[in-house]
């Protein structure tokens, strides 16, 4: 069975020059997407993956980064939407590339989806009422 | 016989007026049609939930021991300046305020996340501010230098005034260049990404009114949580512009000055607010009350999207120019449907002002009526 997943990498600078996504693609046979990637010198790098492949292989993929000492997190915990700051205006709607805002037909009111997130951080900068923060 | 505004206050005060907000109007009209809800509808509430930059407090924070006088120095509230050109403790508030030392646009796009407009939401909400304030020392006045905290519960006078707010129609923002513009219309995706508004459409006072026929100078409303009152007319403020047959305004027209005490509101009716790249505002929640005095009213507060035009101009180059023509005109029904058709694009549409709360605040002022809390004023004087 093919899976997909969206994950977060975390790893230390000492693996930022290492071939990494070499090997999951020809160790494990998986395909990948780089939504983001962002390497600062002499700090951690961070990218932000969609990965698809067998169930079984995804796993082991999993299993050899983290052997390798790379954080892997899922991708939705980046983006924090605060209801209670959110007045469901709609501003972040348009500018969102995923659809992960929604508008309910009837309340008029704006629901966020982070399984569609991929953490562009668009939706930040457009939000006039500081209601999507971004967690490191 | 008629109906006028004292009569329908009888009703309130008896408990048995009809209200209903600007949007159940139309589906009412459908059902039973104009003559006879305007018969039995005495009221009709409107409202609006959008960034309105001409809004700010004025605040008298009370004489110090010994005396100082504010006007002609200088006064901050967190580290926000105010106007203090105004006698000793005076002092007005911008909603678009800055702190001295906030980078703006240098480090581009600028963040704004601290201005006049959130040092407002945090003064509501019942938070000590920092003032600061200098003098030059007078001889009734020696004091040069005051540094305290105020609390608005320890305020003798706070009061909103805002010059410019509720404006009547307003552009749909759009970006026919190559780079993202960051605007008070929000953030603009190059070669037409999207396409933003800012109206509650059928629900905004001014287009159930469109000749400010109920709303005058005095109108009691709904600002900011508590209650306010339209002062005059606001900056701006221009009628003279082109209707539809139904007439309504087709590009931003009439415009309220409003004023009301703050100590009476509440934060989650006036909210600090960001625009990227382009400054700090605050969002102001505001409900106003339409008395159904005849056909001719109910007939405008029957106005829903479909009827409501709005002109979709170009923020990159033709309004930063103030060479403003309209690219097409669409109605608050397309804008509200998610995107919009221009120039053979399809492109997708985000409200600035919040429909789902300024639906809130109509019901909360149908609620306030209904249980005999607020009535309704006369004008004094009509607006121009
Ligand atoms: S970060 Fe990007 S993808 Fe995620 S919700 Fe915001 S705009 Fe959408
Ligand atoms: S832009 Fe911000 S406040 Fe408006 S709906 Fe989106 S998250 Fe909520």
């Amino acid at each position: 069975m093919v899976r997909k997943k969206r994950v977060v990498l975390t790893f230390p600078h000492s693996l930022v020059d290492k071939p990494i996504t070499y090997h999951l693609v020809k160790d494990y046979g998986l395909v990948f997407n780089i939504l983001k990637a962002r390497v600062t010198p002499r700090e951690e790098g961070r990218l932000v993956l969609e990965i698809e492949g067998e169930r079984k292989n995804l796993n082991k993929g999993i299993k050899f980064l983290k052997d390798l000492g790379i954080r892997i997190e899922p991708l939705a915990q980046d983006i924090r939407w605060i209801e209670a700051r959110c007045t469901h205006c709609g501003a972040c709607i348009a500018i969102c590339p995923t659809q992960a805002f929604t508008v309910d037909p009837k309340t008029r009111k704006v629901s966020f989806d982070k399984k569609k997130c991929i953490v562009c951080e668009l939706c930040i900068k457009a939000c006039p009422y500081r209601a999507m923060e971004i967690k490191f | 016989m008629a109906k006028t505004i004292k009569k329908i206050n009888e009703k309130i005060k008896r408990g048995k007026a009809v209200v209903v907000t600007a949007e159940e109007i139309i589906d009412l009209v459908k059902k039973r049609g104009m003559k006879r809800c305007a018969r039995e509808v005495d009221v009709v509430t409107t409202a609006t939930f959008g960034p309105m930059c001409s809004s700010g407090v004025f605040i008298n924070f009370g004489h110090t021991k010994p005396k100082i006088k504010v006007g002609g120095g200088k006064v901050y509230l967190n580290d926000v300046p105010a106007y203090g050109g105004l006698a000793a403790v005076d002092l007005y508030l911008g909603a678009s305020a800055l702190p001295d030392d906030d980078p703006r646009n240098r480090v581009y796009p600028g963040e704004f996340r601290y201005g006049g407009g959130h040092v407002i939401e945090e003064l509501v909400a019942g938070k000590d501010i920092r003032l600061k304030a200098s003098g030059y020392g007078t001889d009734c006045y020696p004091k040069k230098e005051l540094e305290t905290k105020i609390n608005i519960r320890d305020l003798d006078k706070a009061i909103l005034y805002n010059p410019r707010n509720v404006y009547q129609n307003y552009n749909v923002a759009v970006n026919l260049s190559d780079r993202v513009i960051y605007t008070y219309m929000g953030v603009l995706q190059p070669r037409l990404g999207n396409a933003n508004y800012c109206s509650a459409g059928q629900l905004s006072p001014l287009f159930n009114d469109p000749y400010y026929e109920t709303i005058g100078i005095g109108t009691r409303i709904f600002l900011g949580g508590g209650i306010g009152y339209v002062a005059f007319s606001g900056t701006q403020h221009n009628p003279r512009v082109k209707r539809t047959s139904k007439g309504i305004p087709r590009s931003p027209a009439g415009t309220l000055a409003l004023i009301g005490n703050l100590k009476k509101m509440s934060p989650k009716w006036l909210r600090g607010t960001s625009f990227t790249g382009y400054g700090a505002t605050l969002t102001v929640g505001i409900g106003i009350p339409i008395p159904i005095l005849n056909e001719r009213i109910l007939r405008f507060t029957a106005v829903e999207d479909s009827q409501i035009y709005a002109p979709v101009i170009d923020y990159s180059k033709a309004y930063p120019l103030g060479k403003e023509t309209i690219i097409k005109e669409v109605s608050y029904a397309q804008l509200r449907s998610g995107s919009i058709r221009i120039r053979g694009k399809e492109v997708p549409t985000s409200s600035l002002s919040s429909y789902a709360k300024a639906r809130e605040i109509a019901n909360i002022l149908k609620d306030w009526i209904r249980r005999k809390k607020f009535l309704l004023t006369e004008p004094v004087a009509p607006l121009p």
